[in-house]
């Protein structure tokens, strides 16, 4: 799995509530075998008409926005268990997102897969899409290892929960395939004693 | 020490619980299907790894399969393939799959507690999110992602944090012509789509406990839709006959070792939930969305809430929901015509689902405007339909009754609706696209589905059943 520790750079705000895995990724795209290659289709048709053209209003074709997080609104990832939405956005070039509230599976295929999800306050998301608004190449600086996010520009930071153990994984870049065949033994004791 | 249902399931199945990490939860039956697997076969492969426990493995393919002809080789060439690829995963690793032709084959979460391998205190997972379903049975079931797919796969174990338990209780009894759908649309229309993120959900109350198994499988399979990890319905003696006798269900000394265990299978009277919310059946209308994610639902003779009502943060979003409807802002739906109706999914295409919407078009015909499919929830329920002569009424109705498959649900295989169309669809979710580019969701019980059928528009279906009456 991929490793994370520290990040800065500019972001794409996209700033829209109960953005649902249909629109990261819609259905008619899962149809691929490998984990390659989803980033073409992420938010697609947001992102393209129905004849393929790119949709100038969104914001990925802005070529102002640029950069390797994510931001949007509160409730992002609601929807299927379907982990292409995270491999869509890992494959788009992005390396963390940040909303204000996830929803649960999301968050955990994020984990899984080396993306960071960030959740930060309503207060701080409005200020990140307000500093954006205000400068498009606003960064903003990540830091896993202390658990903050730190708006470059104006120096405003917020802390963020992890779980101490998905952290250790994305700093080592191990995932929990690797840390419960560690316990193999203990898996077997256990349908035995039932 | 009192506990909740999901705390005694849970706790039975901890292998290892260890502070600062989550605990290893034991899993006793994965369910698979085309979508989701074949990145974790693959990285089996990559591992070197067997599957652990394939007997506790069952796959079936349903996303992607026509619903049409299904035993002519699948045309879309992608879908073809995926399906293919889990035949071939399957024979590898010694998974039992009801694949297309077999008598079993359906969707997902019908086909497990049809065939009694869904049962009370079971841990359940599938790369799916709507897993929750066969919580109906007092099982933690809850769906996952590919990446844990292939953890469950190597280990039969997942690693997860204990969840937060929330308790609904809906009290008291229904009107005349609101079903499990309505109840539990109103609920993720009162506590919104995000409402029960981190929570377990256990659903009790006197209207819960009056439902048959299938309105209760209704009830758990929208968990999800207001974020809950999963839901679950304490088992009771509806649950047991609803078992007894199935394919895979226990049998003879087994059972009365596994029913003595289900007894034991209930939140003890004072044990603590993080949150408790109750509602009153009596206060619950057949329901519709109007929006695009299924919290934005309201009873049919309401009016759609104002975009100036909204909180200031959610205004836009709102307003980009109701454009992509097309409906304005304190308008009623009622009267407004509908191109589509699709009767199936996972929420709402078992037996007791077609034997409503059959008993309610009996001698109606549907409107010329409408086209209707009728997807069954999988080839048991199909030939139980067609046992019944349930598929005659379709068919003098206007209705296409077809084969058993995810379908418009989330239009993967052929079945789309068209952009721009209105579908009353008995389905989840409304998101945009979800059953076709820029396709229009409204999402309803059978018997409102059915109505809208019959008349070419929402309808409030209550008034129809009071005619028949009077
Ligand atoms: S019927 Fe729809 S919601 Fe259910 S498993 Fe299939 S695609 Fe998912």
């Amino acid at each position: 799995m991929k490793k994370f520790t520290k990040l800065t750079s500019a972001v794409v705000p996209l700033n829209i509530e109960n953005i649902d895995t249909d629109q990261i990724i819609p259905a008619r795209f899962l149809k691929a075998t490998t984990r390659e290659g989803f980033g073409e289709n992420l938010f697609r048709d947001w992102r393209y008409n129905g004849d393929n053209t790119p949709k100038p209003e969104f914001v990925m074709n802005n070529p102002t926005y640029s950069g390797q997080i994510l931001v949007a609104g509160k409730n992002f990832g609601c929807g299927s268990s379907r982990e292409h939405a995270a491999w869509a956005i890992q494959d788009a070039g992005f390396d963390a997102v940040i909303s204000s509230f996830f929803a649960d599976i999301f968050k955990g295929n994020a984990l899984n897969n080396g993306l960071l999800p960030i959740q930060v306050s309503d207060a701080f998301l409005a200020q990140i899409f307000k500093a954006v608004d205000n400068n498009p190449k606003s960064a903003l600086e990540v830091d896993l290892e202390k658990q903050t996010v730190t708006i470059v520009e104006t120096g405003a930071q917020e802390s963020f929960e992890i779980n101490p153990y998905k952290k250790s994984c994305l700093i080592n870049g191990y995932d929990d395939i690797d840390f419960i065949l560690n316990q193999k033994q203990l898996i077997e004791e256990f349908e035995q004693a039932r | 020490m009192s506990k909740t249902l999901v705390e005694k399931i849970w706790d039975a199945h901890v292998v290892k619980s260890e502070e600062g990490f989550p605990d290893i939860l034991y899993i006793d039956t994965h369910l698979i299907h085309e979508v989701t697997s074949p990145q974790a076969f693959d990285g089996l492969r990559k591992r070197g790894l067997p599957v652990f426990r394939p007997k506790q493995t069952v796959a079936t393919a349903d996303h992607n399969v026509p619903t049409l002809n299904q035993l002519l080789p699948i045309k879309e060439e992608l879908s073809r393939y995926q399906v293919d690829m889990l035949t071939k995963n399957c024979a590898e690793f010694g998974i039992e799959l009801y694949g297309l032709g077999h008598p079993f084959q359906g969707i997902v979460h019908v086909i497990g507690p049809e065939l009694g391998i869904t049962l009370p205190g079971k841990t359940m997972v599938c790369g799916d999110s709507h897993t929750s379903t066969h919580g109906a049975f007092g099982a933690i079931a809850f769906g996952i992602g590919t990446s844990q797919v292939e953890q469950v796969f190597a280990t039969q174990c997942l690693l997860q944090s204990k969840p937060k338990t929330m308790k609904i209780e809906v009290n008291g009894e229904l009107g005349k012509g609101v079903g499990a759908k309505d109840i539990i649309l109103y609920i993720i229309a009162k506590i919104s789509a995000a409402g029960g993120t981190g929570y377990f959900i256990e659903y009790a109350g006197s209207a819960i406990e009056s439902l048959s198994m299938e309105a209760r499988m209704t009830i758990c399979n929208m968990s999800i839709e207001m974020g809950a990890r999963g839901g679950l319905i304490a088992p009771d003696q509806t649950t047991f006959d609803y078992i007894k006798g199935r394919e895979f269900a226990p049998a003879g000394e087994e059972w009365d070792k596994a029913l003595a265990y289900w007894k034991t299978l209930y939140s003890d009277a004072d044990a603590k939930f993080d949150s408790v919310l109750t509602f009153n059946a009596a206060d619950i209308a057949p329901m519709i969305t109007y929006g695009t994610n299924p919290g934005m639902g309201m009873g049919i003779q309401e009016h759609i809430p104002a975009t100036t009502a909204q909180p200031e943060t959610e205004k836009v979003s709102y307003k980009k929901a109701l454009d992509y409807m097309g409906f304005d802002d304190d308008s009623s739906l009622i009267g407004k015509p509908v191109d589509y109706v699709f009767i199936g999914s996972c929420t709402n295409s078992r037996i007791e689902d077609l034997r409503e919407v059959a008993s309610f078009v009996k001698d109606k015909r549907k409107a010329d405007n409408v086209t209707v499919w009728i997807v069954p929830g999988s080839k048991q329920v199909e030939q139980q339909a067609k046992n019944e002569g349930l598929d005659k009424i379709f068919e003098a109705a206007g209705f296409q009754l077809r084969e058993p498959g995810c379908s418009a649900c989330l239009g993967m295989n052929e079945d789309k609706i068209p952009a721009g169309k209105y579908c009353v669809s008995t389905s989840n979710r409304n998101f945009e696209g979800r059953q076709g580019q820029n396709a229009r969701t409204l999402l309803a019980s059978p018997l409102t589905a059915a109505a809208a059928a019959v008349t070419g528009k929402i309808t409030d279906v209550r008034e129809m059943l009071e005619k028949v009456e009077g």
